[in-house]
């Protein structure tokens, strides 16, 4: 009996995919090669608004190499296209497939209008310039701050109310307005489809997508297909932020060039088409109205928001809904409308909707703070509640004060002036300041197939994606440690719509659903196995499977070490190949649900500012999360990193920039949108509670993606007033918006 | 050079593209070594160095993020000089010698560059990682690893809009300071 590999389940820490990703060798969608393999381009609107009156493309299709130009006078009919308007719900929520190519509208800057299709991309590329349209120009509006100002143009107002208006002293209270300008996902991966007809009814994708099964139902339905004859594979996924959601023009007009052409093609959008063709996060305008009494309690939160959609489609996110749960407050009202724009469909981006919310709230928190003269800290756990008091359940768990008490140390908080502008070091002003994040952590269902093989390999596959946060490594980590094996003998496939089902990787649910699928999988195989061992291995007869327990490769008699079979022999004896099953895993249960669980973060931050011109200098980050337990350390630690990456450049540099007079997206590159780079990113720490919730689900684990940039940007905000007592409640926070003298604009 | 980029409407007109007859572009034949392995080739004139890897000789680990030179993504080795292969024409590159991810490798262990990456979890999404690397490998070979801030100045032609940033640095720190020929 082999007893020496006890626990070595947990000490190899490396992304299980890590070497394919460091050697090059890991494929992204369009890195599959193809025989006979076509290109396609889209060639894109150069008004905001109005119709095609005419498209020549005579002279394109005489380019070298050009195989088809497609655009709606030739485009084949698309089913999905054709069908009623039940099933095409105007909520990007219900239907998230996207229409191209199929009538004469423009409804904003840079929508495709045809697509060229050739032999190479160099003779794609080539012909795109020859494509002649002529326009119906109509008159458009992109101005979301001059639009919103007239209240007709606003649509679908969403109001909450609860409690009453406050008839308590108020002590203190802060009525501020906040804009943060469209944000752009921009993932390092170009969005790319290739869509190959293996047959008239049968379609393989390799396609950039979250989710392979939503993509395979969108589709299905856009084509008029079954489900089965549609596959979907998203392998590897570089990058999405939630910007992969959702199948985007790049899929359906591949599937229909392909078709056109009887070739397989590979559609990739440019950079400039990432800023317009897939997505972002919509610009929005908050007011945030907070009274406290002396003491520093909630009297009251109002919270106010609009947010730009399309003029074609309804996107919505949860702006206001921080405000009604956070924090104790009886009366809280709450307000959000849209505002359809010239513009394509918003989409999630990372933290959507709640890291728009805590920055206006987080904020105004910290500007309540100085006027009861109180430690924002504090006020904060002044107002802690360990009920949800917007739906009146218990949070499963919530470790918001060690998350303040771990940071306000490792921050050097006690070295936070009280008056704002007046800690200076090396003549740079200096400033504090933290902020709280939280998201819903959801468990929805999932299918997990798992096989164990009689040489003790261990294989589970789900249809689920992974783009970047190291799903492959936590299922493999939860799968070792539920099982008790190597993680070097286990296998996690994923990435491909033939898998049994599993969801689609947004909102921070991938690990909290998959994962409960996978550790339910793993039990149930266990069980068998158990089983197995009564029947067939000679020692366990006589024993109940609850006597029994699967570890270290072996199934054992518990507290008797010399009754002890390995998984190998008991195979052999059973003269079985392999335990092969497939295993459904369903959203939260009863007892789960008397529950409201969400993860939460708490941000701190140093920073220095130069008071000759208003340079921002971030010196320090220590970012906290309590998401119960920490699957995989080291990559949850990577999450939490790049959370605050992402939090710099939402505070501090990105900002799309639109023409107004043309509806042009002023600074599509990366040159002109400033992503955060190397020298952007201080000396930050990431520390977990990692606390296992286990009233949430049966793993303990909540998800961390969300929350490691939601309320980010507030931190930065409060440590630029306690640095200088501005507060700039517009994002980004540029220099010239400190007003200091020489700032340049 | 200037007059050329400021000419009067005129001139640009007399190569307006409606004038411009489609004729079948010509194959260009090109010498090239990569990762250690003579190529001659028959290429498209108007082919980059990142097109002609990506798409014609299905050496996929090197990336395409911008094509503008803007987010490194692409980055190789072009005579031992860290390069944005989107900026470069395969035919401006006759008889030039190309390494990319595929080839740093010298023998089935990861070159100890790769190895602190995995080891830094210097990534996540794994996209922006070959480009990375070659960055940083070319960044200890060229001395430009002395201090954490040099490290930043040197990287900061790679864009990680994941965030490892923080992890890459010390990747590249922990290399440098073995001190070993890379």
């Amino acid at each position: 009996m082999k007893t020496n590999h006890v626990n070595t389940f947990f000490w190899e820490d490396e992304r299980v995919d890590g070497v394919d990703k460091v050697t090059g060798k890991a494929k992204y969608t369009a890195e599959h090669n193809l025989p006979n393999l076509a290109y396609a381009v889209f060639v894109t609107s150069n008004i905001a608004k109005g119709s095609i009156k005419n498209l020549d493309v005579s002279k394109a299709l005489a380019m070298p190499g050009v195989l088809d130009v497609i655009y709606y006078a030739n485009c084949p009919a698309v089913p999905g296209y054709n069908s009623n308007a039940a099933d095409r719900p105007k909520n990007v929520s219900e239907w998230r497939g996207h229409k191209v190519l199929y009538d004469n509208k423009i409804r904003f800057f840079g929508q495709p209008i045809a697509l060229i299709v050739a032999d190479s991309l160099e003779n794609a590329n080539a012909a795109i310039r020859f494509v002649k349209p002529e326009y119906e120009q109509e008159s458009f509006e992109t101005n979301f701050d001059k639009a919103r100002l007239n209240e007709a143009n606003l649509k679908g107002a969403i109001n909450y109310k609860r409690g009453a208006d406050v008839t308590k002293p108020i002590a203190a209270s802060v009525n501020a307005e906040f804009n943060i300008p469209i944000e752009v996902h921009n993932p390092m991966e170009l969005q790319a489809t290739i869509a190959y007809w293996e047959a008239e009814d049968k379609v393989l994708l390799y396609d950039k997508t979250q989710g392979p099964k939503s993509t395979q139902n969108i589709v299905a339905r856009t084509f008029g297909l079954p489900e089965k004859n549609v596959r979907v594979i998203a392998e590897n996924v570089g990058g999405a932020f939630g910007s992969s959601l959702r199948s985007w023009s790049n899929v359906p007009a591949a599937c229909i060039a392909a078709k056109k052409i009887n070739r397989p093609v590979k559609l990739v959008l440019t950079r400039p088409q990432m800023f317009s063709l897939i997505g972002y996060r919509p610009q929005s305008w908050q007011k945030v109205n907070i009274a406290a009494d002396a003491e520093g309690n909630f009297l009251s939160i109002n919270h106010e928001a609009i947010s730009n959609t399309s003029r074609y489609e309804d996107f919505r996110e949860g702006i206001v809904d921080v405000s009604k749960f956070l924090y104790a407050s009886e009366n809280v009202t709450t307000k959000y409308s849209l505002l359809p724009l010239d513009l394509s469909t918003p989409i999630w981006m990372r933290g959507p909707g709640e890291a728009t919310g805590c920055f206006a709230l987080e904020s105004a928190i910290d500007e309540l703070s100085y006027q009861l003269k109180m430690d924002p800290i504090a006020l904060r756990i002044k107002n802690f509640t360990a009920i949800n008091p917007e739906n009146k359940l218990p949070f499963s768990d919530n470790n918001l004060k060690a998350c303040y008490d771990y940071g306000k140390e490792k921050i050097g908080w006690k070295n936070r002036p009280t008056a704002p502008g007046t800690l200076k070091e090396n003549g740079w002003l200096i400033g504090y300041g933290m902020s709280v994040g939280v998201f819903g952590a959801g468990k929805g269902s999932a299918s997990v197939r798992i096989v164990l093989s009689n040489d003790g390999k261990l294989l589970l596959e789900c249809a689920v994606s992974d783009m970047g946060p190291g799903t492959t490594t936590a299922m493999t980590r939860i799968a070792a440690e539920t099982m008790q094996m190597p993680i070097g003998k286990i296998k996690f496939k994923l990435g491909d719509s033939d898998l049994p089902p599993g969801p689609s990787q947004g909102g921070s649910g991938t690990t909290s659903t998959v994962g409960s699928a996978v550790d339910l999988a793993c039990k149930t195989v266990q069980t068998k196995l158990k089983e197995m061992a009564i029947q067939f291995a000679p020692n366990f007869a006589g024993y109940t499977v609850d006597a029994l327990e699967v570890k270290n490769e072996m199934v054992s008699v518990k507290n008797d070490a010399t009754k002890s079979i390995e998984l190998v022999a008991l195979f052999k004896l059973a003269n079985q190949e392999k335990i092969d099953l497939t295993i459904a895993s369903n959203g939260k249960t009863a007892e789960q649900l008397k529950f409201t669980s969400n993860s939460f973060s708490s941000h701190f931050v140093k920073l220095a500012v130069n008071p000759k011109d208003g340079t921002i200098k971030v010196l320090q980050v220590v970012t906290t999360g309590d998401s119960g337990k920490i699957i995989s350390p080291k990559t949850a630690r990577s999450q939490m990193l790049g959370g605050v990456v992402g939090g710099i450049g939402m505070a501090l540099t990105e900002k799309l920039e639109i023409d107004h007079t043309t509806g042009r997206i002023q600074n599509a590159s990366f040159a002109e949108y400033h992503v955060p780079h190397h020298k952007d990113v201080p000396a930050t720490e990431a520390w977990f509670v990692n606390k296992p919730d286990m009233n949430m689900n049966d793993i303990g684990a909540k998800g961390i993606g969300e929350i490691a940039l939601i309320g980010f940007a507030a931190a930065i905000a409060n440590a630029v007033y306690n640095a200088t007592g501005k507060r700039v409640r517009d994002l980004p926070i540029t220099p010239e918006k400190l007003g200091f003298k020489s700032a340049k604009a | 050079m200037a007059a050329f980029y400021l000419a009067p409407t005129t001139f640009v007109k007399a190569f307006a593209i409606d004038n411009v007859v489609p004729t079948p572009i010509p194959k260009e034949k090109l010498a090239i070594t990569l990762n250690g392995k003579l190529l001659n080739l028959e290429v498209d004139a108007r082919i980059t160095i990142l097109n002609l890897l990506r798409e014609e000789l299905n050496f996929t680990g090197t990336k395409k993020g911008c094509e503008m030179g803007q987010c490194g993504a692409c980055t190789i080795h072009i005579n031992g000089k860290r390069t944005k292969s989107c900026m470069q024409l395969a035919v401006a590159n006759q008889n030039n010698s190309i390494t990319t991810i595929e080839g740093l490798q010298q023998s089935e262990q990861l070159h100890p560059m790769q190895a602190a990456f995995l080891k830094h979890d210097a990534f996540q999404c794994g996209y922006c990682t070959s480009g990375q690397i070659m960055s940083a490998v070319a960044c200890v070979r060229e001395g430009q690893a002395k201090s954490r801030d040099a490290i930043k100045a040197y990287m900061d032609t790679n864009i990680c809009r994941c965030g490892a940033y923080q992890n890459i640095v010390d990747a590249i720190e922990e290399v440098a300071k073995t001190g070993a020929k890379i």
